[in-house]
């Protein structure tokens, strides 16, 4: 392939792409992110290969292996073209009915389609599905119509059109002015408005200035970004290319994760095609304007999503932060001018720039412009990346998208924003989702994982769990942050153990106060956030904790016992089969019980206890009765019982 | 998996990064992958090539989770502690696995078959509690599965 010179190539260049296409061809789309991948959708991929090979059917049936799809729970998906027929939970067994039926029948595979929980409804479409169906994917939604290995279905679907405008059409004064009509906020974590950031960059003095993207994502349970520079990197590297453009730099960095090696992978083919192509590298488009982009790849350090953090690492040394009383977008990578945006703001400046901070702005809410994709993950039913206006509101995406809560459960707490965040209660759902908004609740947008919690999450243990992912992850610099959440991690696991004493709470309230204050970055100053919503809205559990010994949710393992229920137990022998700690004594009609010095409090007889018995409960806060005496342990059938 | 790396392969890695000092994580991690630890002598040699004090090489090293300077056992056992496994009783399947292996997170067994370490999000929440042995993905893991899951490598 040549260098397209002008955007008057890239459009000849792209109408004989589509020349060559027919959309009336059969072509099955297959998920490969890393979700599916891991729910075998490589075997998939291989049989339907396999089967096309078998059918003599090269060249007249396409396979098209795309990245993340969103609804990772029924993965591997498959969407058959141009009918858009959606199969969800596809095996390789289920490929060879796929083509005789479908492929060649243009029949339905009833089986294989979504089937509606409430009404079980068989749902053929995609876009009728509740789950997709109340989304508004403008950023993620090309993700499952292109492979993210093809240039060529980049540019199929207008890939690099939104280039071509900016450095031809536009002048970069333009570009700024029309990212900051936008009001395009950094999808990163702290919504700090793009534009404000690039102007500040681009009337920094210098001459050498860099465009960063932040894919450092390192939230647990957040993989957002991961999809999208996995599934679609052309559309980050254009974006970063426009704000390259709008600022002035001429080198472009891309710190990505060492743990994501297929976004690794597919980013550095897109480098390299983009560069055959021309659309990076000297005199792009015929504008002039050059431009380079060299991966970074990071060893692992939460610290180094952070801005200053991540620019010292890109530098070859330890991820530390520095203090900022200069902004890194004045003095940042090699003390040079540096814009650093997350991957999902790159990916926005595209759509900006191809169809006009107007139509931008239509989404959104006053504070938050346009739509923000999160990760719906923890006790929800449909686990996925969904994409929703901002302003939508929680109750929203948690029951009409994600379905609610499995396993008829209540829904207690949604956790936003990862570690810096906090948890927001059942009486706040209907809360609009915003920077501004969540904020406010004491949480915060974040990257933009959502985890959902039920009833059976114990919301200290949930402080708990990010205070140990925070001291862990704290880089050691600053004084607050080092030993201050050290010291709070031990005093809420204490708690969570039961060790909690009076005068805890008021303990940890003044740590918190300390690291918010003192702390040298954004990791200290929000580590308290997910210690003080959680106080805040369920400091009952806390004192339940500390004043009880007793875990409300049933959950901390030092708090609780399993106990067989003498009434309820008909000795079917499940739980003493499967225990792994051979903690349960037992035997043929004989009242099963558990000896609780060697019970490792698994769970494992909890789950297997038939429902209709329900002999296993969990206990905390009160001794557990004692055994039933040898004599009276011959279980009577519950049928003969009066 | 030999003790060493020979020279020439480190020279090799280095040359690919034009020896450029700012390019040591980028080594490190290259070596990291082929070789799975970076042993003294490798990393002296980084240090040369690369004209980087060893100070700043034992500091990024021991850093930067990636790596590790101790040998590895021939199985890796990721256990996602991620929040979506968390709330889905990742602790559960962890726990199960130090009982079962006799090592905790960032270990390796005396006899160098099993290494164990946490890990922050895999990516297939759905599929969460996710344990990740060798590459190979075990999803919706109990403690019960856990432990059959282990026995195969027994």
């Amino acid at each position: 392939m040549s260098r397209l010179n002008s955007p008057a190539e890239l459009e000849e260049f792209r109408q004989g792409i589509l020349s060559k296409r027919d959309p009336d061809k059969p072509c099955i789309t297959l998920c490969t992110g890393s979700a599916c991948l891991a729910s075998g959708s490589a075997g998939v991929a291989e049989a339907i290969e396999a089967e096309i090979e078998k059918q003599g059917l090269q060249g007249q049936v396409e396979i098209r292996k795309t990245g993340c799809h969103g609804f990772c729970e029924r993965g591997p998906i498959i969407v058959k073209n141009p009918e858009g027929i959606c199969y969800f939970q596809i095996e390789p067994g289920d490929v060879p009915e796929i083509f005789s039926e479908t492929v060649k029948e243009k029949k339905i595979v009833e089986r294989l389609l979504y089937s509606d929980p409430d009404s079980g409804e068989k749902i053929v479409h995609e876009d009728e599905i509740p789950f997709y169906k109340n989304q508004e994917r403008l950023v993620f939604g090309s993700n499952g119509s292109i492979d993210p290995k093809s240039i060529e279905d980049y540019l199929a679907i207008g890939g690099y059109g939104a280039l071509a405008k900016a450095l031809v059409g536009m002048s970069s004064e333009e570009v700024l002015e029309e990212v900051k009509k936008s009001n395009l906020r950094g999808r990163g974590g702290g919504g700090f408005p793009a534009g404000i950031k690039w102007e500040g960059s681009r009337n920094a003095p210098g001459d050498i200035k860099y465009v960063i993207v932040n894919a450092d994502e390192g939230d647990p349970g957040a993989y957002m970004d991961r999809s999208l520079l996995e599934g679609n990197p052309h559309a980050i590297l254009e974006g970063l290319t426009i704000g390259a453009y709008a600022i002035g730099a001429c080198e472009g960095y891309i710190y990505v994760r060492q743990e994501y090696p297929l976004a690794v992978e597919n980013v550095m083919l897109a480098i390299k095609q983009a560069e055959e192509l021309g659309f990076l590298g000297e005199n792009i488009l015929g504008s002039g304007f050059n431009f380079k982009v060299i991966v970074h790849q990071g060893a692992g350090a939460f610290v180094c999503g952070e801005s200053t953090a991540l620019m010292t690492a890109l530098e070859g040394r330890v991820g530390e932060p520095r203090p900022k009383y200069i902004r890194s977008n004045i003095k940042g990578l090699w003390n040079r001018p540096s814009v650093l945006n997350n991957v999902e703001t790159w990916a926005n400046v595209p759509l900006i720039i191809s169809k006009g901070a107007e139509w931008f702005t239509q989404f959104g809410t006053e504070g938050s412009k346009g739509t923000k994709i999160f990760s719906l993950v923890g006790k929800i039913t449909n686990t996925g990346l969904v994409e929703v206006p901002m302003g939508m509101t929680l109750r929203d995406i948690i029951f009409k998208i994600g379905g609610g809560i499995p396993g008829g459960k209540k829904f207690k707490a949604v956790q936003t924003g990862g570690p810096s965040g906090g948890c927001i209660p059942e009486e706040l759902l209907d809360l609009e989702v915003g920077f501004d908004e969540l904020s406010k609740a004491g949480s915060m947008m974040g990257s933009g994982g959502m985890i959902v919690l039920d009833e059976d999450t114990c919301m200290v243990d949930v402080a708990r769990y990010f205070m140990a992912f925070l001291a862990d992850e704290s880089c050691g610099k600053c004084v607050p942050c080092r030993e201050g959440l050290r010291q709070m991690l031990k005093i809420l696991t204490n708690i969570t153990e039961g060790r909690g004493k009076e005068g805890d709470i008021e303990l940890l309230e003044e740590l918190s106060e300390t690291a918010k204050e003192a702390a040298l970055c954004a990791l200290g100053q929000s580590a308290p956030n997910p210690f003080l919503s959680t106080l805040r809205y369920f400091r009952d559990e806390y004192e339940a904790h500390i004043k009880e010994k007793r875990c409300p949710a049933l959950s901390c393992k030092e708090l609780i016992a399993y106990y067989i229920d003498p009434d309820k137990c008909q000795a079917c022998g499940r739980c003493l089969k499967n225990c792994p700690a051979e903690a349960i004594i037992g035997g043929k009609k004989k009242i099963h019980i558990i000896d609780q010095e060697k019970c490792t409090k698994c769970g494992t007889c909890f789950e297997v206890c038939p429902a209709k018995f329900a002999a296993v409960t969990k206990i905390s806060g009160v001794p557990v009765p004692p055994p039933v005496p040898e004599e009276e342990r011959t279980v009577i059938k519950k049928s003969k019982k009066q | 998996m030999s003790a060493v790396m020979d020279n020439e392969r480190i020279d090799q890695i280095v040359a690919k990064h034009d020896g450029e000092p700012s390019s040591l994580i980028q080594v490190l991690l290259e070596i990291q992958s082929e070789h799975h630890w970076l042993p003294m002598d490798v990393l002296k040699r980084v240090s040369q090539k690369l004209q980087v004090p060893m100070t700043r090489i034992q500091h990024i090293a021991t850093f930067y989770k990636a790596f590790s300077l101790v040998p590895k056992g021939s199985h890796e056992i990721h256990i996602c502690v991620g929040t979506a496994c968390h709330v889905r009783g990742a602790q559960r399947v962890l726990d199960m696995v130090e009982d079962m292996t006799g090592i905790k997170p960032g270990e390796t067994d005396l006899d160098l078959k099993f290494s164990l370490e946490t890990v922050n999000c895999l990516g297939c929440c759905a599929l969460g509690p996710v344990m990740e042995i060798d590459g190979k993905t075990h999803g919706k893991m109990t403690p019960a599965e856990t432990a059959d899951v282990l026995k195969n490598y027994n």
